[in-house]
């Protein structure tokens, strides 16, 4: 018995070094160096500041005046946009194509499934933008990301719609509920573990896609958060405390989702992929 | 009971027609504009041209040829840490959760984060990673700028940014067995290595099997981390196609651009589809 519990604790020690070095280090490296000085910063050591500078932090959110403010409410609009979008569209196809098996929705779940494998074709869909014209808008980006993220909501909820026992809509139809009201009532209620799940993974998603905004969302007034970043990486080339700070800023966020969401991220991460 | 009373097709429509307009109609037409000489407004029919280009230009071939290497070591990377780490983690020992929670946090970081943290830490003359090597009389490698390690260096944080989908998707599989095989194992005196050779890991082949098409896509298709940290070189060494449909866009060579696209989807649709119709043949209990 004893060796096992040897064996349990060398474990836990092994895996926890191992995470923290591997994983910590990275993470707390970026951090003190945002606190330093320029000077320090360029250093690259993971020793602690001297004197911590909150004031990097001010002047990465001051910069480009106040690009970043600019950068944070598009993002945030173009993340809240798709995400309704998402839950709306994406919660009544799920519905449908999971209760009604026949051969037009059955084409339909498969087209759409082909979004989670195939590569966007992208100047092909500034074509296609341009002759909507809606290129370089807030709309099309927000279509845009629902466009991309469509197939991995409706696979989440059609997969839970399984778990809704179809009794509930027979005792609605019968009662005469009017298949809206039925899908409102009843239904988009139920499914709220699974919007909060879509919820928050599409939001994840959306929020760091830096390729979407690259191609489809150029100019000054349309940067993201993610733009915003990289377009630093130049210009603050030689001022790693601001750089790093803007990494910081935008890993927050981030942070605090997986603080309180840990559970439902990794649910809606791994949904599907173990039934074979 | 009528079922198309109750399930209206009219439910399905918003999402199908925002899918087919902006994905799978840009999709098709990708295949016409791929050869031609096109600027967004006039197309010049050319044939295979541009598909000769990525044959015969020497930096548009290695993109081709990196994007299969980049594809096969962070997928196959993934899936084997993956494993191991997802037997650690079930295996009983302490804390389990909070290490998991912290391999997985990566995921959830943009790639130019994550992009910007690395190149820093892997700075040729006072990075951490060459200051730690130093104490070993390791010399001061050039992670990214040397051609021989910088593709090597991207796919390594390639995979610790992605290797928390993998070990998740892992520890739910092994989760998923019955823990009557292990007891019956233990009983007839099996080592724990044979028990995760010979119970964990066929009994977690639908996992497996996820992650393999996972990763696979998604090495196929990456971009941002690569782009963030080297944007393809030094010279062309860790261009993908990824970084070369961004490249000839910017140069305004759109027709080409184009049909690196249309390469990158016909890599998935010949290299993806087959690898997951033979990861699933056969059945569980083989």
């Amino acid at each position: 018995m004893s060796k096992k519990k040897i064996q349990k604790i060398a474990g836990t020690i092994l895996g926890l070094a191992g995470a923290v070095i591997l994983f910590g280090i990275p993470f707390y490296f970026i951090l003190v160096n945002s606190f330093k000085d320029r000077k320090g910063a360029n250093q690259l050591t993971i020793s602690l500041p001297e004197i911590f500078h909150f004031e990097n932090y001010l002047e990465v959110i001051q910069n480009n005046n106040y690009q970043l403010i600019l950068a944070f409410k598009n993002s945030i609009l173009i993340t809240l946009g798709t995400v309704i979008v998402l839950i709306l569209t994406g919660s009544m196809a799920g519905y449908v194509l999971q209760r009604r098996k026949d051969r037009i929705t059955g084409f339909l779940s498969k087209l759409v499934l082909l979004g989670l494998m195939i590569p966007t074709a992208i100047l092909p869909t500034v074509w296609v933008l341009q002759k909507i014209g809606i290129y370089k808008t807030m709309f099309s980006m927000i279509m845009l990301e629902a466009a991309l993220n469509i197939s991995f909501t409706i696979m989440l909820y059609q997969n839970f719609m399984e778990t809704i026992p179809v009794e509930l809509e027979e005792a609605g139809f019968i009662d005469g509920a009017s298949t809206v009201k039925m899908f409102r009532r009843i239904i988009f209620p139920l499914l709220k573990p699974v919007s909060a799940t879509v919820i928050i993974i599409n939001a994840v998603s959306v929020f760091n896609d830096f390729t979407t905004p690259l191609y489809f969302f150029p100019g000054k007034q349309n940067a993201t958060v993610q733009q915003t970043l990289y377009n630093y990486i130049g210009q603050f080339a030689s001022s790693y405390h601001l750089l790093f700070a803007d990494v910081i800023v935008i890993v927050i966020p981030m942070l605090i989702l997986f603080l309180f969401f840990n559970q439902r991220i990794v649910e809606g991460m791994t949904a599907g992929s173990v039934k074979g | 009971m009528n079922k198309k009373k109750i399930y209206p097709l009219a439910f399905v429509w918003p999402a199908v027609i925002i899918f087919v307009v902006l994905f799978a109609v840009p999709t098709v037409i990708s295949f016409y504009f791929s050869f031609t000489i096109w600027d967004l407004k006039n197309t010049v029919w050319c044939g295979f041209d541009n598909y000769v280009m990525f044959v015969k230009d020497a930096a548009l071939s290695a993109s081709v040829l990196n994007t299969v290497i980049y594809a096969i070591f962070t997928c196959g990377l993934k899936v084997a840490l993956g494993f191991l780490i997802a037997v650690f983690l079930t295996s009983n020992i302490r804390t389990k959760s909070f290490i998991r929670s912290v391999v997985f946090f990566p995921t959830l970081i943009s790639s130019v984060a994550v992009g910007i943290m690395f190149k820093a830490i892997l700075h040729p003359t006072k990075g951490i990673l060459n200051t730690f090597l130093s104490l070993f009389g390791i010399g001061n490698i050039d992670w990214l700028g040397n051609v021989k390690l910088a593709l090597g260096s991207v796919i390594a944080v390639d995979v610790w940014k992605g290797l928390g989908i993998a070990v998740v998707i892992f520890i739910a599989g092994i989760q998923s067995i019955d823990r009557s095989y292990y007891e019956s194992a233990q009983i007839d005196g099996a080592s724990a290595f044979s028990q995760v050779r010979y119970i964990t890991l066929p009994l977690c082949k639908a996992a497996r099997n996820s992650v393999v098409t996972l990763a696979f896509i998604e090495g196929i298709r990456s971009f941002e981390l690569i782009w963030a940290m080297t944007k393809g070189g030094p010279g062309f060494t860790t261009d993908v196609l990824a970084s070369t449909i961004y490249k000839q866009y910017a140069s305004g060579y759109y027709g080409l651009s184009t049909a690196g696209n249309v390469l990158m989807l016909l890599m998935v649709v010949c290299l993806a589809f087959p690898l997951q119709k033979l990861l699933n043949r056969g059945g569980v209990y083989e």
